[in-house]
Order: C-alpha cells, then sequence, then structure tokens
C-alpha cells in the first residue's frame, strides 16, 4: 500500500485495505461519479478517516456549548479564540498524540507538541505556553502488600467490573516486565515532548500526570498549547480570491508518516502494531522554531490571505480544508512541491505526513514579498497552485492531472455515522467490594507516607525540570507552584492560567460524572490561581467506537462536559476526539481530559500554593456546606462508595469501585466566584484545591511549598478519619489568610454562599499536624513526609526503589 | 550605550535578554541578525540562549561559522564586552573566545530550575556591581552545561582568577551538592584572560524581576552598565 503507484486498479478490496468501507466506496463513487484512482482513494481514506473526520463523534459534538460573549472562534478552526482585552486574543487548543507515542514515544510526543504548536501560530498568534496532560501504566510492579489488599477485598469487585463489559479489570496487576516497559515509554515522552518545546522556545508550564493499569499498551500523550495575537492579526484557513498563489512552505515532503496520524489513530493496535513504526512522524523543532518566526513575519507583510500547517492527511488536508472553507477551488502540481526523496508517487506525496510544513494563500502579485521572508529563514517556499473557482481540488503531476475531487464534499461531506449505544449493564457491587474504614484510634502516617509515594500523588518535579518552563520570562507560576499555570502578558497588567484535568478512573465508573468532574476540577484550579475561568477546550480519548459501550461512555462523557461548561459559563471552543485507545481489544478508560483558560486581570494578585507567614488562619472553603446548598453529608454507605473511588482507596485498599463524589454545579460555581473575588480583594495569603489523596495532601503540598513552614489543623469528626483525611469530596479548596483578614474572608465567603471553616493555624515548626477528636492521627515532620513526595518519582522511574 | 542581542536561527532567549535590558533596565538595545557582519555600534553584545542552527551536532559548533560571529571576534579581540548566555557560552566555547568545552549534563537529561551561584572575583565588568561571595539565585535550563577543560587551562582560570561564578548550596557552603551538571570545579561562569568576554550556563536575563521568583540577575547586566558608564568617563 505505501508504495502505491497511479496505476494500481482501485477495486472494493484496496478500499478495504485502506479502512474504506464498501458504503464509503458506494458514496465516494457518487460523488467523483466514477472510480476513484489509487491517489484519489489515498485522498478519500485519509480525509474520511475517523482521526481527520470526527465521523462517529459529530453527532454528539454537536450537544457541546460552543458559545460566549468571548468567543472568538469556536471550534471548525485550526484552534479556538478567545478575547482577553486590551485588543488581544487567545488561540488554544488541546489535541492528542496517542497512538505515535506507545509506538515510538519520543517522536510520537515531539510530534504532538509541535502539531498543535503548528496549530496556533497558524492563527497568527504566538505560542506562549504548552500543557501535556499524560497517563501511563503503573511504573511499578504490584507489590505483596497490594495484592493481599486486593486478594482481601478486591476480587468480587474485579468479577463485577468485569461482568459489566468492563474492559480492564481495574485493579490488574503489573508484572516488572510490563512497569519497566512502561518507564520506557514515559521516559521517551518525557524527553520528547521536552525536546520540543525546550528547543522552540516556548514554556511547557505543566499540566499533570497520572499512572493506571488500562494505560499499560496505550499511554495518553495530550498537549495543549496557548498563543496570543491582536485581535486584527488573526489569520483563519479559507482560500479566498481566484488567481491567488498557494504557496508551500517548510520542511521538504518526504515518505515519513504516510497514514500516520491519520490511520494509526484510527484502528486499534493488534500484535503487529510495532510495524507500524515507520508510520510515525519525526520532529524538528528548530525548523519549526524557523517556520514560526518566518510565518509571523510574513502574515506582517499584508500579503498572506490564508494559512494552514499540514498536519494529519499533509497536503491533502490542507489543499482541500482551504478550498472548502472558502468555497473555492485548489490546483497544485506536485512536480513544485520540494522532495527530500526521489520518485515519490502523487500518492506518497499527497498522503505524507511530513512536519513543519504549511499552506498559505498569497495576494496575486504580492508573492515576492511572501517569499521573501521565507528566505530570510533559510527555508523552502514555492508556489505550487493556485485558487481556482468552481470548488474542486485539482491535483497534477507534472502537467498531468492525478487526481480531481470536489473539495467540499471531500472535506465537509464524508460519512458521519451515528453508532449503536448500549448502555453496559449496571455494575452489581455491595458494601463488600468497597472500601472499608480503619477503626477510630488508627495511626494513619504511614498510609499516608504510601499515598504521598504513588506515583500520581508524589511531586512531578523530576518530570518538570527536564521543560524548560521559563524561557520567554512570563512564567509567574510553574508546574506546581499555584493550581494553575500562570503566564503574565507582558504589553498588560494581565496573565493568563491554564489548567488540564480529567480523572480517567472515575470516568470509567461514571462516565458523565467523571466529564463533569473534568471540567469542576479544572475551572477550580485555575480560579484558585486567583484567575477566573473563560473558556476551554477538550480532548476525548476513548476506546472503539464500533463498540456499543464505548459508545455509551463517549456520548455520556460529551453531556457531562457540556453539562459543566454550561453551569461553568465557559464554551468548548475546540479540541480533539481521540477514538479506537485499545490495545488487544482492551479499552483504556474513557478520560476525557479538559484544558480550562482563564484571565487573572491584575497580575500581581496570582495566588499560590504555598503557606506564607506562621500564625496564617487555614481555612476550608466548601461550596457543598453552604447555606445555599444546605448539604447533607452521604449516609456511612455512600461514604464509603464514594471513598472506594479514591486515590487512596486504590493505593492503599487495592479497591477501585463505587462512584465518584456526587458533584454539584452549582456549588462548583459559587466557590469559582468566591475564590476569584478573594483574590482580587488581595485576602488570601494561600489557596489550593483539594482533589487526588484529599485534604491531608492538599495540606502537605502546601506545607512543602513553604520553605520551613508547617501546620497545625484538626478535621472534623462526624466522619470516619480516613474520609476525613483522605476524601476526594469536591468543591473544597484550603486557603491560608492572616488573621485581621479572617473577617473579610468570611464575609466574602458568606456573599457567594460558601461555607469557611477554620480549620486550622501555619505555624513555624516545620510539623505537619492533623488532629481527629483530639488525637494526632497524623504527625511527621514536612521534610520527612516531603523527602517522600518529591523524590519518589525519580526512585522508582530510574529503579533505585 | 548601547546593547546588541544577536539572533542566531534557533536563538530563543533573544526576546528575553532584550525585555531584561530595554525595559527591565531601560537601557537601548537592538538585535542583530546572525548574517550580519556590521554590529551597528552597539557597546556590548550578547549572545543570547536557545539552540542556535538547531545545535543537533554540538551545541554551538555551527553557530560560530555564521557571519555576525566574524564581528563578534574583532569586536572582543579589541577589547568590546561579550557577554555568552547559555547557548551564547557554549558558542564563545566554540569560537576560542573563552577556553574549555561543554560535556552533556552528568544526569545526561534536560535540566530547568533556579540554582544558587556565587560570586567568585568582582573584577570584571561583568560582576563589578556584585559583592565578592555574594549568593545569587538565578535559573538554569540546558543540557550541555558541564564545563570542561584540561587541567593546565583549569589552573590558568584560577591563577588569572577567570571563573567568575560557581555553583554553590543556598547556603553557599557546598559547592559540589549545589552543582545541578557535574561541570568542572563547579564552573558557572567565566571570562577570558583580558576579563572583556564572559560565558555562564545559568540565566541572568529570567531573574530581573520579583514576580519572576529573583531579581538577582539584574548585578550581571548593571554590572556591564557601570563598566560602559566607567569607560566612557574614562575617555571623556
Amino acid at each position: 500500500m505505501a508504495t502505491a503507484q497511479t496505476e494500481i486498479k482501485v477495486t472494493p478490496e484496496i478500499a478495504a485495505e485502506h479502512g474504506v468501507t464498501r458504503e464509503e466506496y458506494a458514496r465516494i463513487q457518487k460523488i467523483l461519479r466514477r472510480d476513484p484512482n489509487i491517489t484519489e482513494l489515498g485522498i478519500f481514506s485519509v480525509m474520511w478517516s475517523e482521526h481527520c473526520s470526527y465521523k462517529s463523534s459529530k453527532v454528539h459534538l454537536k450537544r457541546l456549548p460552543t458559545r460566549g460573549k468571548l468567543v472568538v472562534q469556536g471550534p471548525g478552526e485550526n484552534a479556538g479564540v478567545v478575547d482577553i482585552g486590551d485588543g488581544l486574543v487567545a488561540a488554544f487548543k488541546i489535541e492528542s498524540h496517542n497512538h505515535p507515542s506507545f509506538v515510538e514515544p519520543f517522536q510520537g510526543a515531539t510530534t504532538g507538541v509541535g502539531g498543535i504548536l503548528r496549530d496556533i501560530f497558524t492563527m497568527g498568534a504566538r505560542p506562549i505556553a504548552v500543557m501535556d496532560s499524560l497517563r501511563f501504566g503503573e511504573i511499578a510492579a504490584a507489590t505483596a502488600s497490594g495484592d493481599k489488599a486486593q486478594a482481601a477485598k478486591g476480587t468480587g469487585n474485579v468479577a463485577a467490573l468485569r461482568s459489566s463489559g468492563s474492559t480492564e479489570a481495574a485493579t490488574r496487576k503489573t508484572s516488572e516486565e510490563e512497569a519497566a516497559k512502561n518507564r520506557r515509554i514515559l521516559d521517551g515522552v518525557i524527553r520528547g515532548v521536552g525536546s520540543y518545546g525546550n528547543c522552540f522556545g516556548v514554556p511547557t508550564v505543566g499540566g499533570e500526570v497520572a499512572f493506571e493499569p488500562c494505560y499499560s499498551q496505550n499511554p495518553l500523550v495530550n498537549a495543549l498549547a496557548l498563543g496570543i495575537a491582536r485581535k486584527e492579526d488573526l489569520f483563519f484557513a479559507k482560500a479566498k480570491g481566484t488567481g491567488n498563489p498557494v504557496i508551500y512552505v517548510g520542511a521538504k515532503t518526504g515518505r515519513d508518516g504516510i497514514h500516520g496520524a491519520s490511520l494509526l489513530a484510527s484502528a486499534e493496535f493488534t500484535e503487529e502494531s510495532q510495524q507500524k513504526r515507520p508510520n510515525v512522524q519525526v520532529g524538528d523543532p528548530f525548523m519549526e522554531k524557523l517556520l514560526l518566526e518566518a510565518c509571523l513575519e510574513a502574515m506582517k507583510t499584508g500579503a498572506v490571505v490564508a494559512i494552514q500547517d499540514m498536519g494529519a492527511a499533509g497536503l491533502t488536508c490542507s489543499t482541500c480544508e482551504m478550498a472548502s472553507r472558502g468555497a473555492t477551488g485548489i490546483e497544485i502540481d506536485l512536480a513544485k512541491v520540494p522532495q527530500r526523496e526521489t520518485g515519490m508517487s502523487p500518492y506518497e506525496i499527497m498522503l505524507s505526513e511530513s512536519q513543519e510544513r504549511m499552506l498559505l494563500v498569497a495576494e496575486r502579485g504580492r508573492e515576492q514579498e511572501v517569499l521573501a521572508v521565507f528566505k530570510k529563514w533559510g527555508l523552502d517556499a514555492t508556489v505550487v497552485g493556485e485558487v481556482k473557482d468552481g470548488g474542486l481540488l485539482v491535483v497534477k503531476n507534472h502537467g498531468k492531472v492525478v487526481a480531481q475531487i470536489p473539495a467540499h464534499p471531500l472535506a465537509e461531506e464524508g460519512p458521519v455515522y451515528n453508532r449503536p449505544i448500549t448502555e453496559p449493564k449496571a455494575r452489581k457491587e455491595s458494601e463488600l467490594d468497597w472500601f472499608h474504614f480503619a477503626g477510630d484510634g488508627t495511626e494513619l502516617t504511614e498510609n499516608f507516607k504510601k499515598l504521598l509515594a504513588s506515583p500520581t500523588i508524589a511531586s512531578k518535579h523530576w518530570i518538570t525540570e527536564q521543560y524548560d518552563t521559563m524561557v520567554r520570562t512570563n512564567t509567574l507560576a510553574g508546574p506546581g507552584a499555584s493550581d494553575a499555570a500562570v503566564v503574565r502578558i507582558k504589553e498588560t497588567k494581565r496573565a493568563l492560567a491554564l489548567a488540564t484535568d480529567g480523572n480517567g478512573r472515575w470516568s470509567f465508573l461514571n462516565p458523565k460524572l467523571g466529564a463533569m468532574h473534568a471540567v469542576a476540577e479544572a475551572a477550580r484550579n485555575v480560579a484558585a490561581s486567583g484567575a477566573r475561568p473563560i473558556a476551554a477546550t477538550n480532548c476525548l480519548n476513548f476506546g472503539s467506537p464500533e463498540k456499543p459501550e464505548v459508545m455509551w461512555q463517549f456520548s455520556q462523557a460529551v453531556d457531562g462536559v457540556g453539562e459543566a461548561c454550561v453551569a461553568l459559563g465557559t464554551p468548548i471552543t475546540g479540541g480533539n476526539v481521540s477514538f479506537y485507545n485499545e490495545t488487544l481489544r482492551k479499552s483504556i478508560y474513557p478520560t476525557p481530559v479538559i484544558g480550562m483558560l482563564g484571565i487573572l486581570e491584575d497580575a500581581s494578585k496570582v495566588l499560590k500554593v504555598a503557606l506564607r507567614k506562621e500564625g496564617d488562619v487555614i481555612v476550608l472553603l466548601d461550596g457543598s456546606t453552604s447555606s445555599k446548598a444546605a448539604h447533607q453529608a452521604p449516609p456511612r454507605a455512600g461514604k464509603q462508595r464514594e471513598f472506594s473511588s479514591s486515590e487512596y482507596s486504590k493505593t492503599i485498599g487495592g479497591i477501585v469501585a463505587g462512584e465518584p463524589p456526587a458533584i454539584e454545579l452549582a456549588a462548583e460555581k459559587w466557590v469559582i466566584d468566591c475564590l476569584v473575588t478573594l483574590a482580587e480583594a488581595g485576602t488570601l495569603q494561600s489557596a489550593h484545591d483539594v482533589s487526588d489523596g484529599g485534604l491531608a495532601v492538599t495540606l502537605a503540598e502546601s506545607c512543602f511549598a513553604a520553605a520551613g513552614l508547617g501546620a497545625s489543623v484538626a478535621v472534623p469528626e462526624d466522619v470516619s478519619a480516613e474520609y476525613a483525611l483522605f476524601g476526594e469530596r469536591v468543591a473544597r479548596v484550603v486557603v491560608s489568610v492572616s488573621p485581621e483578614k479572617l473577617t473579610a474572608l468570611r464575609n466574602t465567603a458568606r456573599q457567594y454562599g460558601v461555607g469557611a471553616h477554620e480549620i486550622g493555624k501555619v505555624t513555624g515548626d516545620n510539623t505537619l499536624r492533623i488532629e481527629y477528636k483530639g488525637h494526632a492521627v497524623i504527625a511527621a515532620t514536612v521534610a520527612a513526609l516531603q523527602d517522600i513526595w518529591a523524590n519518589s518519582l525519580e526512585r522508582t522511574i530510574t529503579n533505585r526503589g | 550605550m548601547k546593547f546588541g542581542v544577536v539572533v542566531f536561527p534557533g536563538s530563543n532567549c533573544d526576546h528575553d535578554a532584550f525585555h531584561a535590558i530595554g525595559h527591565v533596565l531601560q537601557k537601548p538595545v537592538e538585535f542583530i541578525w546572525h548574517q550580519s557582519e556590521d554590529l551597528v555600534g552597539c557597546d556590548a553584545i550578547i549572545l543570547p540562549g536557545g539552540f542556535s542552527y538547531g545545535d543537533y551536532l554540538r551545541t554551538g559548533a555551527i553557530a560560530r561559522f555564521s557571519p555576525v560571529m566574524n564581528a563578534v571576534e574583532k569586536f572582543a579581540k579589541s577589547g568590546g564586552l561579550v557577554l555568552g548566555i547559555c547557548n551564547g557560552f557554549q558558542i564563545l566555547c566554540e569560537a576560542g573566545l573563552l577556553p574549555g568545552a561543554m560535556m552533556r549534563n552528568a544526569g545526561l537529561r534536560f535540566i530547568c530550575r533556579h540554582v544558587h551561584i556565587r560570586v567568585e572575583q568582582t573584577d570584571s565588568p561583568f560582576t563589578c556591581a556584585a559583592k565578592q561571595g555574594q549568593i545569587l539565585k538565578i535559573p538554569i535550563a540546558h543540557s550541555d552545561g558541564n564545563y570542561n577543560c584540561d587541567a593546565a587551562t583549569l589552573a590558568e582560570l584560577e591563577r588569572s582568577r577567570q571563573i567568575l561564578f560557581r555553583y554553590t548550596t543556598p547556603d553557599g557552603l557546598d559547592d559540589k551538592a549545589g552543582n545541578p551538571n557535574g561541570s568542572m570545579a563547579n564552573i558557572a561562569g567565566i571570562c577570558n584572560r583580558e576579563r572583556n568576554v564572559a560565558g555562564l550556563m545559568p540565566h541572568p536575563e529570567r531573574a530581573m524581576e520579583g514576580a519572576l521568583d529573583s531579581e538577582d540577575g539584574i548585578v550581571v547586566f548593571q554590572s556591564m552598565v557601570e563598566a560602559l558608564m566607567g569607560a566612557a568617563k574614562a575617555t571623556a
């Protein structure tokens, strides 16, 4: 298939090899009113692949809210764009590169970052930050004690999950061999993410990394990029103006990546997937840096009409999409395309996914101005065709027509599937399958230490220090400093905050609720940095859409994302769907990842997690215990059920079951508004939301970030100690405040109907002490805990346990 | 007084150096394109951080052959102030304007974080505004900062007091523990024997404002400003 020549006669069998179904083939024949030749079949097959056409997700994605008063550009362009004031706009988007990153971790990750950066500067925006949301399989083999926990409590649970049609035993044991493989994947991905951003010169300001057995054969690499531009300088990918030249710029076209993103990401993995390594593209960040500077400079000439990057499906996608959006045609001659290799067929040139390439349309007569800029930056730039009337994509090779397809039907009228949806049978769980709380008076410090060492909770500084987090000198809060990354906009007083979130385990247990939590947590994280959340981008990572249960998960998750975004006033401006995240028919957890953007009106008021001063009061802001919500704590069985979905239950009990915590979107909104108001007024000393690992982990992290300080806190006594310390009930944020501002805090909290519970004090003795029923259930020096939290990940990865 | 910031293809800290000098210190500053052999009357030249020409071969190995380096070399030989930061330091070593060479970091990984360096000498145009032994908190961001040279060169560096900065711990007590990349003698920055050309791996231009966690980098640029003002007075 890879060396297909135009002479090959197309048959339905060859079409099937391209992943084109019989019905789709008939549709192609209808559009063309004849049989396609092999080049045309190749073009259709990539444009109509799941990755490019969204054929299984389209009908659902329509339910997402995409409008808002700040939205300048919603889904459909290279990136979403929102107004951030002062005549500036922010372009941002998240995209997956999961499949290539499994086949070849380093290059898969680099090209993921490269692709999303091009999407941003294609819009005329200069990238100012990158974030990565990563999921890997377990990086340490299951220990004997973990096995015991599973044997004691988890067996029935695992069986229950299997019987429900779930695809991955949630607490499956990881062997040392598999753990070693996962460590290699992680290492390659981290190096790849770092190497691309570091060289390109954009700070990689954070993101999250989580570990679950289900990602073992299918890591998730979701890259988010953010850029800014003046509103009037935005560019769109609409080919306009008959006779305008079409210009190819950037790297030469090679045979790399043919059917890379478009097909690799559109089918599940089997034993033969390692053979797909040549389909993974190779990234060149230096070339991309030149492309960035040259494109932005070329755009300034005023001679550029439209521009689109060549990502998935390369030249094919960029030509037909630009023509389709502009309601024009485009004609190109492949002989003029700069080529890295000799003897490439039209099929190969059209389908190549070589990286760091752009296609642009210039104003006729002014092409020299554009070409001169690229020459200055030492880049190939060649006129390869022109904009035509009539809506046809005409591809010639040395003047001879090799493909002729109506652009609009190709780009926009691909197949749309309303795939069957089946809700899996409800899981049969009883109290026996759930986590059993330890009795009163139990010393929990040892369990707490284990929790701090678990890869999902342990500090990721070993990873993030391999990223340049500071280049461009705008990073006000880098990884871990605040709940969101915060970058200032130099020419204004403002800053932008970014957070990514998505708890796959929760989405697995309840896809809709899990998706709502992803939105709510990302928004809460942004607000905990002091910024107001304004818009979101989403990356929906799922298994095979051909499985009705997976489509049910997908549909539920879309509903969850939509509902939460409406409630929080954060429209979805773009994103990406990644299906077929399966290896050997095992699906990953359904994993919707949300990237949330916020604005901080006064950059000097950024909130960080670190405690600041001895004697400050520690307050738990709780949206659900407010007067407005009149929220009742769930009964004991409900707490057990909820707690069974927590990180503590997984790490200490070996149990993944139950349901994620209930969510009350109104309460989330109150907490967000309350935080933003408190930040604006400068009332708070620090803020850190309660998430993975619960209140104890939140408090510990606030201590770790502060030099020499500690905390002495008492937790509620009407629930079990483990629930109070490690429960992950949401809409909660731990803040610290100087005693003289406590009244102001209480007044603001009351105004928003948010509970403000004084739970303790910042101490100067470098100790974390948490009391329950008058007894210290956790007491340890901050230094001892910090050593575990800060170094566990490196010890595990470098296998120096 | 005018600073020039050289832009190589692949430089990515050029704008940061420009911002540090032009907006924080409010001194005149201009970009100089790598193909220019004209330093447009600048009194001090900054070779900024980044990955010049992609640095796929060896850091700085290609940049040293770019046209602007001919001009920089002449400028340096005539006593002009040249500061290389990170990739700029690597380029100065490759160009032979500073002794020694860079190896991969001891851990073989890119490292980006704040480190502490101690000012070892104050009689240079790059440190004259600092106090002897002053400890600066300044970030690093590199893969290849493991400074190396032969024993004779190291002895010469020590004897001529060319080591301007050494890595150390925050309290300045344990240099080895504070060394992030395994560099010889904990070297973070050096100057040439004539003391008008210097290179350092940490990025002072990233530590110019409290909002970015440290203002300790100001002293490096402030030293250059004072040195240039002193020189101007001397010739007046």
